[in-house]
């Protein structure tokens, strides 16, 4: 295999381009195709002041070395979720690299901060652990930007990502979700915006980008995702992808540009709905937020090991 | 050649030279799925791995949402 661009050996191949890269020109590809997302999507102003939720994961480092690369203003949130190893891992892995690119990390901990864990908060408000790590994820991200006076939040979501949320709420026609699923949510109603400039590139590319950046990110996955639904998603659209290169692309920026404007009155209705929470402030349809909810729910709980909660979900 | 694998942790030996697309296939793996990295670096679909190699196979499947 050699090279597209420079004919030298390659050492990664991307089969939806029909193309292969050596190291130096798969590492500008990466940052061209960020580059590209964040005009085409008009996701970040050179003067804003970026906040990158960090998990310590190769997406989420590699957006935030991306995104210093190419100049912005940037500094990482890790929140620690409490799940036991692999958090102090992650968070770990979220310090090393910050140091490294002598870069601000603000940290958040859930169990510190707020009195519960995601085994506990899961189990406490009924809800799968996945469910209330990405809850606990949202609210604590928004809060956190609007109160250190960041103008965007950018996550490490990847094509594969977006493509595996799209083929779920496609197969539950879940329209309400289906109508905010865009790379950019522009402030509104209390929330910051939110931006996903990883949309076009996989999660091979990004492992990839990683690896050759020598960037040292927690390679296990979380023991609370085992068997999750996500994760079916994206083995059945990878076995699509092998017999049919460019398969997520074409489902995903298909769905931007030719689908995703017919929801939108959905999740329009859903914004109009939205008051502030009496509790947090936080913006909510309902009484009191999900959030402030769970924090209730899983106050003075007694601990629940992370190996209990794990199972099909 | 050892080759380690992930989630979980676990290595295993596999006998005789061969391109890195016939390990994936031997060992029922989907190339979209992993890399291939040896001695720090990525290994090519159609690079060719030693007898004598540490190869890692490297998942790359998050599962967050």
């Amino acid at each position: 295999m050699r090279c597209r661009v420079c004919r030298q050996p390659a050492v990664i191949d991307i089969r939806r381009h029909n193309a292969n890269f050596c190291t130096e020109h798969f590492l500008k590809l990466c940052r061209d195709q960020v580059a590209k997302a964040i005009g085409e999507f008009d996701m970040i102003d050179p003067s804003d002041r970026v906040l990158v939720a960090v998990s310590g994961g190769k997406d989420s480092l590699a957006l935030w070395d991306l995104l210093l690369d190419l100049g912005y203003q940037v500094d990482g949130l890790y929140l620690g979720l409490g799940i036991g190893d692999y958090s102090h891992a992650s968070r770990d892995h979220a310090r090393a690299f910050a140091q490294q690119r002598q870069a601000k990390l603000v940290e958040v901990d859930l169990p510190t901060d707020y009195g519960y864990d995601i085994p506990t908060g899961a189990k406490a408000a009924r809800r799968v652990p996945c469910s209330a790590c990405g809850l606990s994820k949202r609210h604590l991200f928004d809060r956190a930007a609007l109160e250190g006076g960041y103008d965007v939040v950018a996550t490490g979501h990847n094509l594969d990502d977006e493509a595996a949320v799209l083929f779920g709420n496609v197969l539950r026609w879940h329209t309400e979700y289906l109508g905010r699923q865009l790379p950019v949510l522009p402030a509104a109603n209390g929330f910051p915006r939110k931006v996903k400039p990883l949309v076009r590139l996989g999660e091979r590319e990004m492992a990839a980008y990683c690896v050759m950046r020598g960037i040292d990110y927690i390679v296990e996955e979380c023991p609370m995702a085992v068997g999750n639904k996500h994760l079916g998603y994206k083995d059945a659209l990878n076995a699509i992808e092998v017999t049919s290169p460019g398969s997520k692309h074409d489902f995903y920026f298909g769905f931007l540009s030719r689908a995703a404007e017919r929801f939108r009155s959905q999740a329009t209705a859903e914004q109009a709905e939205l008051h502030p929470c009496p509790s947090c402030g936080a913006p909510t349809t309902a009484d009191t937020c999900a959030f402030c909810r769970l924090v209730v729910r899983a106050g003075g709980q007694a601990p629940v090991p992370v190996q209990l909660s794990t199972g099909p979900r | 050649m050892k080759v380690l694998l992930r989630n979980p942790r676990r290595e295993i030996e596999v006998s005789g030279a061969m391109q890195v697309s016939t390990l994936l296939a031997r060992l029922d793996i989907n190339r979209e799925s992993v890399l291939v990295i040896r001695d720090g670096t990525l290994v090519a679909g159609d690079g060719w791995l030693g007898e004598g190699d540490d190869v890692e196979i490297r998942p790359v499947i998050s599962g967050g949402s």
